[in-house]
């Protein structure tokens, strides 16, 4: 039976007057999709595709601009035109919903239990005293450790994967018919993403209920979907069973999707990206041998890095974030650093560019670079080695000064540095530095809020290069990327790389994109490097249990399942 | 710093849309804000005037009749009592017993010789006047010239400390930042009122005095303010890369992260300004503003208290309107400006 219904949806946002007249953006141009009782619809698309809007237009979660029309029907009932005080009794009781970012999804000052009991006892009027038991209950179903302590704990005092369990919870504390998770794993690193798969995935055969599941990632949504529907500018481009879309996908843009992620059983030169495979290109295969014997530009021994916190009134307690380091980088080569959140690899890149405050806690190691070591020059020393050591962030959103126009942002670098003999010289250099990363000549003078996610990043990519680096530091530089702007950015990477001879040290935590992109791989675990291997090796014979489990975790999309096959 | 990236560039690249461009625009629609910022510079501009003498240049002087109502109200009937009875009968010769008698003669002859003229003095006043006849309006035209100056020159000296202050607590953070924040705590620990009694007690009076009261007792709020922003801006990833590429400290508190907050500062500021205006007028007020050869909204309240018992009501309505209508035209401006630079209130209207 068909339990909820959409068609013809259409979402548009009004986003104020100009010259008297109503501007309104279309983000959902005329959707039409059915969910059944008891299965996984997924929904897949880059950021920007229209997908989490068409969910949340569900239970009408969206900002006050914004406009529905068309149909939703939920059992036969239309929901675009129920009043709220109704659609509050639906929500959470019969649709509940987990977000992206479980840290912002829990009120911080209330307990987890209070927090759990209260769509209990507002829906089903339960006393106190049964609602709690419910949501032991619920935090057992969970998977969570120690269940009745977790109840009066707070927010912050659970990691990423135990809050995204709460949420969980949380959900499915009044038994809903459909749970909406809007990219639920897309927050969490890879082996937390693959928990909390499998208790999504375990939890919806138990309760036999339906799940909208949203990601950008067909890797993720392959392994839990049953039916897939792949949106782009707002509309959906395709949808059919999972076993179809990937055996057989007939759209061109799903087929692109499919083809940019990373693989783990081959590792070509260089990713295909959605507008190649679109325009029949085929991503070339051969990949360029590296030089083993390329001069070492990064040496690093015994780099330890601490942090002071706090403890008791005026005492302090050493956290040894990162132990005993050591690596040499070659000219033209790749270390990729790869661990979950908190095992100190970004603290150990950030190190080498000496970007802690030095109040932050002792360093200790040498990091011999262009014969004088990094971590002991002086502030009137560093200036120059800045030049020859860049970095670029994680975040593309917040790495551009969002006032700066994209020609200053490059320019700066060089007038700090004195490179090139007058402006002219700079921003001429700017430009061609500009068309290098692909972008066109309009850029120059635009600010950051008018470009995409990756276009950003390659922004962030030209500054670092405006220096002549010798080293760049990617910092998860592709982590907060769709799947296909990520396969972009990578390919430049590699681009740039053969061009320019630059050495990357790579720090992420998804190993299939370390995979690709590195020579050699660092794999760390709460501060200490565990395995460092070269990259074929770590894929094909991982000795520590540990890179193990970070392989395990990796989306693989859809398999077929061998003992179906009767 | 950015003048100097800009000016090159200004003549080969269409520049998009700034973030002040966009504000403006996004102000230009707000009709209320609008009309508000027109009645603003309509007060400058008046100002300027009043400045540079063109208008309410004689305020000091009498020009009317003491008290002299506004010619709207008509000038105050011929007093009824007091007028005594003119007696009947001839008039007593008073020259036999009065021994300046034989010089009257020769006064008023030596008297002839001078021109004396008699002022006629104005019956009313387009405002009315006060007790020495001087006209209301010019005085209060006079007055928007000093209390709008005290209100923005003293909200402008308690930005730049809070600005700095803030931005250096912010950005440093450890000893300076504890530094800073005990000197807050003290200016905050002490009653806010009792502070500007002790600094106008060393100063003495008079409108620099004011001005460096305020500004020197109202920066805490704004420090605040900007500490919690530079918090919050200093470990983003632009400021990262900025230090990164090598820029200075300086640079990156003030090219970088300043022009980020600045809505923040600007907002915050025209706060200062109506606060300060207000302020000043219960200085002049309880006698501690400005000088007594001046005048401002405040000292025209000062002398209406003991008016209004004589029932001249004049002068405190023409200060009271001077300082509503300018103080509201402000405030919904500023309102108007907090809404155009958050482009995150776009579209909600």
């Amino acid at each position: 039976m068909t339990l909820l219904s959409i068609q013809d949806l259409r979402v548009a946002f009004r986003m104020g007057k100009v010259n008297g007249v109503l501007q309104r953006a279309e983000a959902v141009k005329g959707v039409s999709f059915d969910i059944a009782e008891n299965t996984t619809v997924a929904l897949v698309g880059e950021s920007g595709s229209g997908k989490s809007v068409t969910a949340m237009s569900v239970l009408n979660l969206l900002p006050d601009n914004a406009e529905r029309s068309g149909k939703i029907l939920w059992q036969g009932k239309d929901l675009v035109h129920t009043p709220l005080a109704e659609l509050q009794h639906l929500r959470g009781k019969e649709i509940a919903c987990v977000f992206q970012d479980p840290m912002q999804s829990l009120n911080p000052v209330f307990t987890v239990g209070a927090q759990l009991c209260e769509p209990l006892i507002k829906h089903l009027k339960m006393s106190r005293r049964a609602a709690l038991e419910r949501a032991e209950q619920c935090l057992v179903e969970v998977g969570m450790p120690e269940p009745r302590r977790r109840l009066a704990a707070y927010p912050h005092e659970l990691s990423g994967g135990q809050q995204q369990r709460v949420m969980i919870a949380m959900a499915l504390a009044c038994e809903p018919k459909l749970l909406i998770a809007d990219e639920p794993t897309t927050a969490l690193d890879a082996t937390i993403q693959r928990q909390i798969l499998e208790l999504i995935a375990e939890i919806q055969r138990k309760h036999r209920m339906s799940v909208l599941f949203i990601s950008h990632d067909l890797g993720v949504v392959g392994e839990i979907a049953d039916q897939v529907l792949v949106m782009r500018h707002g509309i959906l481009r395709e949808q059919g069973p999972v076993e179809r879309i990937f055996a057989d996908p007939q759209d061109a843009y799903t087929q692109a999707l499919l083809a940019c992620r990373p693989a783990l059983d081959k590792n070509p030169a260089r990713l295909t990206v959605i507008d190649d495979h679109i325009a029949g290109r085929q991503a070339q295969q051969a990949p360029k041998p590296k030089d083993p014997h390329a001069p070492v530009v990064l040496e690093v021994k015994a780099l330890n890095k601490s942090f002071w916190i706090k403890h008791g009134l005026f005492g302090r307690r050493e956290f040894k974030a990162v132990q005993n380091v050591n690596f040499q980088l070659r000219k033209g080569h790749t270390l990729g650093v790869v661990g979950e959140s908190g095992s100190g690899k970004t603290t150990m890149g950030l190190s080498l560019l000496r970007l802690h405050e030095a109040n932050t806690g002792p360093m200790s190691g040498e990091a011999i670079f262009g014969g004088k070591n990094l971590l002991t020059l002086t502030d009137r020393e560093r200036q120059p080695m800045r030049r020859r050591i860049q970095v670029v962030f994680q975040n593309p959103y917040a790495s551009l000064n969002p006032r700066f126009t994209i020609g200053q942002t490059l320019l700066e670098p060089m007038d700090i540095h004195g490179i090139g003999a007058d402006t002219t010289e700079r921003e001429g250099r700017a430009r061609t530095l500009l068309g290098k990363v692909g972008l066109d000549d309009k850029a120059f003078g635009k600010y950051p809020h008018e470009f995409s996610g990756g276009q950003r990043q390659r922004i962030a990519i030209a500054r670092a290069l405006t220096l002549n680096p010798e080293v760049l530091v990617l910092d998860e530089a592709v982590s907060a990327l769709d799947v296909s702007v990520q396969a972009q950015v990578l390919n430049l990477l590699k681009d740039l790389q053969d061009e320019l001879g630059l050495a990357y040290i790579f720090i992420s935590h998804d190993l299939a994109v370390v995979r690709f992109i590195s020579d050699e791989v660092l794999v760390m675990k709460e501060g200490i490097v565990v395995e460092q291997a070269s990259a074929e090796q770590i894929l094909a014979a991982p000795r520590e249990a540990y890179t193990q489990r970070l392989l395990a975790a990796i989306p693989r999309g859809y398999r077929p399942m061998p003992a179906a096959t009767p | 710093m950015t003048a100097v990236i800009n000016a090159p560039l200004a003549a080969t690249v269409e520049r998009s849309e700034g973030v002040w461009h966009a504000a403006w625009r996004r102000f230009k629609m707000d009709r209320i804000g609008l009309t508000s910022a027109v009645i603003v510079v309509a007060f400058l501009l008046l100002i300027v005037f009043a400045a540079t003498g063109l208008v309410a240049k004689n305020w000091q002087e009498e020009v009317g009749v003491a008290n002299a109502p506004p010619t709207f109200v008509g000038p105050r009937p011929p007093e009824a009592i007091g007028v005594i009875e003119v007696p009947k009968g001839p008039n007593v010769d008073l020259s036999a017993i009065d021994p300046l008698a034989p010089r009257y003669k020769e006064w008023d002859e030596r008297a002839a010789k001078f021109k004396t003229e008699e002022v006629i003095k104005a019956e009313t006043l387009p405002m009315g006047g006060d007790r020495f006849g001087r006209d209301v309006l010019s005085k209060a035209i006079k007055g928007t010239q000093v209390s709008v100056f005290v209100g923005v020159m003293a909200a402008l000296v308690a930005t730049l400390i809070g600005t700095l202050l803030g931005a250096l607590s912010g950005f440093f953070g450890g000893k300076v930042g504890d530094f800073l924040e005990w000197l807050y705590n003290v200016f905050e620990a002490i009653p806010g009122i009792l502070l500007i009694f002790a600094f106008a007690a060393v100063f003495g009076r008079g409108i620099g005095t004011v001005v460096l009261i305020l500004g020197l007792t109202g920066w805490s709020g704004l420090y605040r303010q900007v500490r919690s922003e530079f918090i919050k801006h200093r470990s983003r990833e632009y400021v990262r890369s900025a230090e990164a590429i090598g820029a200075s400290v300086w640079s990156r508190m003030f090219t970088h992260i300043l022009p980020n907050v600045s809505h923040v500062v600007l907002v915050r500021m025209s706060i200062l300004v109506v606060g300060f205006i207000k302020a000043e007028v219960i200085l002049s007020y309880l006698g501690l503003g400005v000088g007594v050869d001046d005048v401002s909204w405040g000292t025209m309240l000062a002398e209406a208290q003991s008016e209004l018992i004589l029932g001249h009501w004049w002068q405190l309505v023409a200060a009271t309107v001077f300082m509503a209508v300018f103080v509201t035209a402000f405030s919904l401006m500023t309102d108007a400006l907090r809404d155009a630079l958050d482009p995150k209130l776009r579209g909600l209207e």
